[in-house]
């Protein structure tokens, strides 16, 4: 049988194994991905990012339990950075995952960035996919601690969490561009901690600045700011915009995690009732196929230049013969001549 | 053969040990060597670490134990991963292991043990053999 059909069957070892597959870029990882595209599509997707230390993997854990308790499968994928000087890494989220283990409705698989920047890994993507084939009904995705640009989960999640935490920062940093605009829900964890009320304010702050009927999404190729026009007042008086609701919660003790649930429920439902939910994946998908042709595009153009290519075109640069632009448009020229 | 990818390690301690110093010493040399280490924390029981072994996929279980009772929990863990399908996942042992209880070790499945005062370097070549022998073609 093979690893996409035992994967159907429930067979947590052939998950792991094409996992692995996938995240080695192994050809077989690729096949199973085409078997089980038509199985995906039916977990929700929920990205958990913020700076280190604000207690992502508590926050992971403490959700991952109360969403077992009512009876919900989850898979985690807990990304931690890899070395970039030995291309090790240290992979300890579980250590805080301790109470999820030795229950078959929890799948927890690590992985390392290998390189990639922005949050998570090259394969993670994938890797939800091979999690939503597997039936499992919610997967969290907990990214690397992240600074203000790591903003990469916007691109695989449907909803996600900010995590912020009391004295991690003033006010300005919270208006800063970036992390805090793909939030979904904000979560200030901690909250037992003094200086909650100030992070609080800070965060309420940045909401209002950034006004609803004004928000503009990144588009998620470009990076380009697009205006979106504002949506008439749907019947029932809700906004159809999503306005990110701050919540606080205590993770270690289990405080504010049913609060995050309803917040986190609401914004699904939310995805779902507006028609966002298809938006939000073919604007995805698009993100998707861009990143993956830029990839091929440029491997094919590397391997199809004569060598040293890029080597002459750096020494000639470097004696100011020629300008990058010139040579770009050269090495470009090059690889389109038909070589006879 | 080598790999084109990163050994994967999980560093587990089974039982009771009170402190986790040596595992985390091995952890950050082996991350230093090039492999992605999964760390588990302390107090496992066997269960839980052949657990964590099938879902992360990992090459290498390494497993650190000083309380002595290591004649206990490390065939129980073999036996676990044996029982899961792995039984061609490689198996070293760290910490406190008297020379008497070795053979008992190797003969429970165990491929390499390594006791105070072993050289982080030499465990680590050790995985790579021990991977890089499982990967050559037979």
């Amino acid at each position: 049988m093979s690893l996409a059909q035992r994967l159907l069957n429930g067979d947590r070892r052939a998950l792991a194994r094409l996992l692995t597959y996938v995240e080695n870029e192994h050809p077989d990882g690729e096949a199973a991905l085409s078997d089980l595209f038509g199985h995906t599509g039916r977990a929700h997707i929920i990205g958990v990012t913020g700076a280190p230390g604000a207690g992502k993997s508590t926050l992971v854990t403490a959700l991952a339990k109360a969403l077992r308790a009512m009876g919900k499968t989850i898979a985690i994928l807990a990304v931690d950075p890899t070395s970039p000087f030995t291309g090790g890494a240290i992979l300890g989220d579980r250590i805080r995952m301790v109470d999820l283990t030795n229950d078959p409705g929890v799948f927890i698989r690590s992985m390392a960035t290998r390189g990639s920047l922005g949050g998570l890994s090259r394969a993670s993507r994938d890797a939800v996919r091979l999690f939503d084939a597997a039936g499992y009904a919610i997967v969290l995705i907990e990214t690397v601690g992240a600074g203000q640009s790591e903003v990469e989960i916007a691109r695989i999640a449907q909803t996600v969490l900010v995590v912020e935490a009391p004295g991690m920062g003033d006010d300005i940093q919270a208006i800063k561009a970036g992390i805090l605009e793909i939030a979904d829900v904000l979560v200030v964890n901690k909250a037992d901690r003094p200086g909650v009320d100030t992070t609080v304010r800070a965060l309420k702050l940045m909401l209002e600045l950034g006004h609803p009927a004004l928000r503009a999404n990144i588009d998620s190729h470009h990076g380009r700011m697009v205006a979106v026009t504002p949506q008439p007042e749907a019947p029932n008086g809700n906004s159809a915009f999503w306005l990110p609701p701050i919540v606080q919660t205590t993770a270690t003790t289990g405080g504010g995690i049913e609060p995050l649930i309803a917040a986190i429920e609401r914004h699904h439902a939310y995805l779902r009732e507006s028609g966002t939910l298809a938006t939000l994946e073919s604007r995805q998908i698009n993100t998707e196929l861009h990143e993956r042709l830029r990839e091929l595009l440029l491997r094919r153009l590397l391997d199809a230049l004569p060598p040293h290519a890029i080597e002459d075109a750096v020494a000639r640069i470097q004696r100011r013969e020629t300008t990058p632009h010139e040579q770009i448009a050269q090495l470009v020229d090059a690889e389109q001549q038909p070589r006879l | 053969m080598s790999l084109n990818r990163p050994i994967r390690v999980l560093i587990a301690k089974p039982g009771l040990d009170g402190h986790d110093r040596g595992a985390k010493v091995i952890a950050r040399a082996l991350r230093d060597a090039g492999m992605e280490v999964v760390y588990t924390g302390l107090r496992q029981t066997p269960e839980m670490i052949a657990d964590a072994a099938l879902q992360e996929d990992v090459d290498v279980v390494g497993l650190s134990i000083l309380s002595g009772a290591h004649l206990a929990l490390v065939p129980r863990v073999r036996e676990l991963l044996n029982a899961n399908g792995m039984g061609d996942l490689a198996l070293i042992v760290g910490g406190i292991i008297p020379e008497d209880d070795k053979p008992a070790l190797l003969a429970a499945g165990v491929q390499a043990i390594f006791t105070p005062g072993a050289n982080t370097e030499d465990i680590a070549r050790t995985i790579h053999e021990i991977v890089d022998g499982k990967a050559a073609p037979a």
